[in-house]
């Protein structure tokens, strides 16, 4: 090794931000530079992708035949077509596994130490790793409309319409991903996020209006499903989409769409704090 | 020099998890300019005092200063003048050598061409060139550490913390870090270099604090340090324990203190001065005397004899607070 290193007389850093706006602009910034880093992996491992895309390709593929072909709505209508709005969101709701099992292998790993020790935005690397995550469920949801679209589901409300329910769908996502940073951070064993995400997203999907109508559930598992942030953004879809429904009368099913951009603004509001305060308190 | 205007001034740091104190009632002074030794065994708190320092653990009592800045109050303003260099290498594995120079350069808030360039000349200076766009799995160790070693340096930084930089490292490797860091100070840099290893820091340090249970048991130079701790000594293992006494008086007249006696291992030995003359003469004398000898042995002092003598204690075992 030939060492002969040289001084960077002109490589100075910019001062630490002071104000609040140069925060924000260094936190956008060094996340975005984290968003690339994750994005970079997932060029660097081109098998994780085509397994991550298989999930909601299967899903569709599944759903969409088997449950398509063999049930009836009650008030008429395709189910194949009230299916899929669900499936999508069920989708974008199992991501927070990949989520958290990320996020849970990066602070296990030496380079955070380099990170924190470094006069980067504290929050940069769980900032970049929602838009990294966000970038991610745009190609999925991508994949999952055009999969939808080859087993004969279609939206019928104009492109406007359907475009917004996509980005509904997405806002819950983006929600649920911030779910999945905390719990990266808080599981102590990467190995063991994987298998508990499972249970915790299983029962939110299944208690929901995703399959069948929560009024046919008994009393207070009809309330829990209606009131089920994804059950929100499912309905919405679906009359977005111009796709059947069921309707319903409590209040949440008649707000759903208030309920579908409110719910996820909730769960933002509480984990984004919470996220990145539990990653600025790691190994402290 | 007043304490201000030392690279890294510490008072009284504590850190305690649970019972056990990984710090305590640690002071240090390092001055500009120097390597720094910070010598212990494992669980000692030589890691602990390093992450305190470089703002990575908070500690519950005590001032510290790095760079001239408060490192809770101004932590910001420290980590824009360190590098720290840990005993597993803190890069991005899935990313390519070249990646991560440029990804670090960037949230060291140099522009895109800056980070770029910065990238290139440490990938040259640190002769990974050839691997730059490779996957940082595929690097050896010493390359990885290497690699990690230019993302401390991206910013020339005033205080660079080393620690344990070569475990682990085959002896060509070492010598590759050594030279390093000799270059960066001879560019300015203060380091302060924890190891384990006496000769690392005999090696490198200009100045040495012994560490022991979370606090400094000792300071000076490496030749100070030596003196206390004592210089090479003789060994002699006779053949019959019936003249092991005849061995102490040979021996006791060549070294310069009393020679230790073990009888179990029918073994003798003592500090000496001059290394080869003691062992010539303790030949010549031991024959002349009639002892027959089994073996005959000069050997420094391990780093646990150090400690005993500098601590009066064995170097304490308490892995859990090695962290």
């Amino acid at each position: 090794m030939s060492v002969t290193l040289q001084q960077p007389p002109a490589l100075i850093a910019p001062p630490p931000a002071r104000t609040p706006l140069a925060r924000l602009r260094w936190t956008l910034a060094d996340g975005w530079v984290m968003t690339k880093r994750n994005m970079a992996h997932v060029v660097r491992a081109p098998e994780e992708v085509v397994i991550y895309f298989t999930l909601p390709i299967m899903f569709v593929l599944v759903f969409g035949y088997v449950f398509g072909s063999g049930m009836a709505l009650p008030g008429g209508g395709s189910y194949r077509e009230f299916l899929l709005p669900g499936v999508f969101a069920m989708t974008m709701l199992y991501g927070l596994g990949a989520t958290a099992t990320g996020v849970a292998f990066d602070v296990d790993r030496g380079v955070v130490d380099r990170f924190r020790s470094m006069p980067m935005a504290r929050s940069a690397l769980v900032v970049g790793r929602s838009g990294a995550d966000l970038i991610r469920a745009v190609l999925e949801m991508a994949t999952l409309v055009l999969c939808g679209l080859l087993v004969g589901w279609q939206w019928r409300n104009g492109i406007g319409d359907a475009l917004a329910a996509v980005g509904l769908i997405l806002l819950l996502r983006f929600a649920m991903t911030w779910i999945g940073i905390y719990l990266g951070l808080v599981v102590p064993n990467p190995d063991t996020v994987g298998v508990i995400v499972f249970p915790a997203a299983f029962p939110l999907t299944a208690l929901s209006n995703v399959f069948v109508a929560p009024e046919l559930m008994p009393d207070w598992l009809g309330a829990v499903s209606e009131w089920n942030p994804l059950s929100s953004t499912v309905a919405a879809a679906r009359e977005l989409f111009g796709n059947p429904g069921f309707g319903g009368q409590s209040w949440a099913a008649e707000h759903s769409l208030l309920l579908a951009v409110g719910w996820p603004l909730v769960i933002l509001a509480i984990f984004v704090p919470l996220s990145i305060r539990r990653y600025q308190k790691l190994s402290r | 020099m007043t304490t201000s205007d030392a690279a890294i001034a510490a008072e009284g740091l504590r850190k305690r998890y649970g019972r056990s104190h990984a710090l305590n009632e640690l002071d240090l002074t390092v001055e500009r300019g120097v390597v720094h030794g910070l010598l212990g065994p494992n669980g000692a708190g030589k890691t602990t005092a390093v992450r305190a320092l470089a703002t990575l653990l908070r500690f519950d009592e005590g001032s510290a200063r790095v760079a001239g800045h408060d490192v809770v109050t101004e932590a910001d303003e420290v980590r824009r003048r360190i590098g720290l260099t840990g005993q597993y290498a803190a890069v991005d594995e899935t990313l390519s050598g070249r990646q991560n120079l440029v990804m670090f350069g960037r949230l060291y808030h140099l522009s895109p061409r800056q980070a770029k360039q910065r990238a290139e000349e440490l990938l040259e200076q640190f002769d990974l060139t050839g691997a730059a766009d490779r996957s940082g799995r595929t690097y050896s160790g010493g390359m990885r550490r290497r690699l990690d070693l230019a993302a401390s340096l991206i910013l020339a930084p005033e205080v660079l913390f080393l620690d344990e930089p070569t475990t682990g490292l085959d002896p060509r490797s070492r010598n590759d870090v050594w030279d390093a860091v000799r270059a960066l100070v001879a560019g300015g840099t203060t380091v302060l270099l924890t190891t384990q290893y006496l000769e690392e820091a005999d090696q490198l340090a200009d100045r040495i604090s012994v560490i022991d249970t979370g606090r400094v048991v000792a300071e000076g130079t490496a030749d100070e340090l030596k003196a206390r701790i004592g210089g090479d000594r003789i060994e002699v293992v006779v053949r019959d324990a019936v003249q092991l006494g005849a061995a102490a008086t040979v021996v006791a007249r060549i070294g310069t203190a009393e020679p230790e006696l073990d009888a179990d291992t029918r073994r003798v030995s003592a500090p000496v001065a001059d290394r080869m003359a003691a062992l010539t003469d303790v030949v010549r004398e031991l024959q002349a005397a009639g002892v027959v000898a089994e073996d005959i042995g000069l050997r420094r002092p391990t780093l646990d004899e150090a400690f005993l003598h500098l601590t009066g204690h064995q170097a304490a075992a308490n892995e859990e607070t090695a962290a």
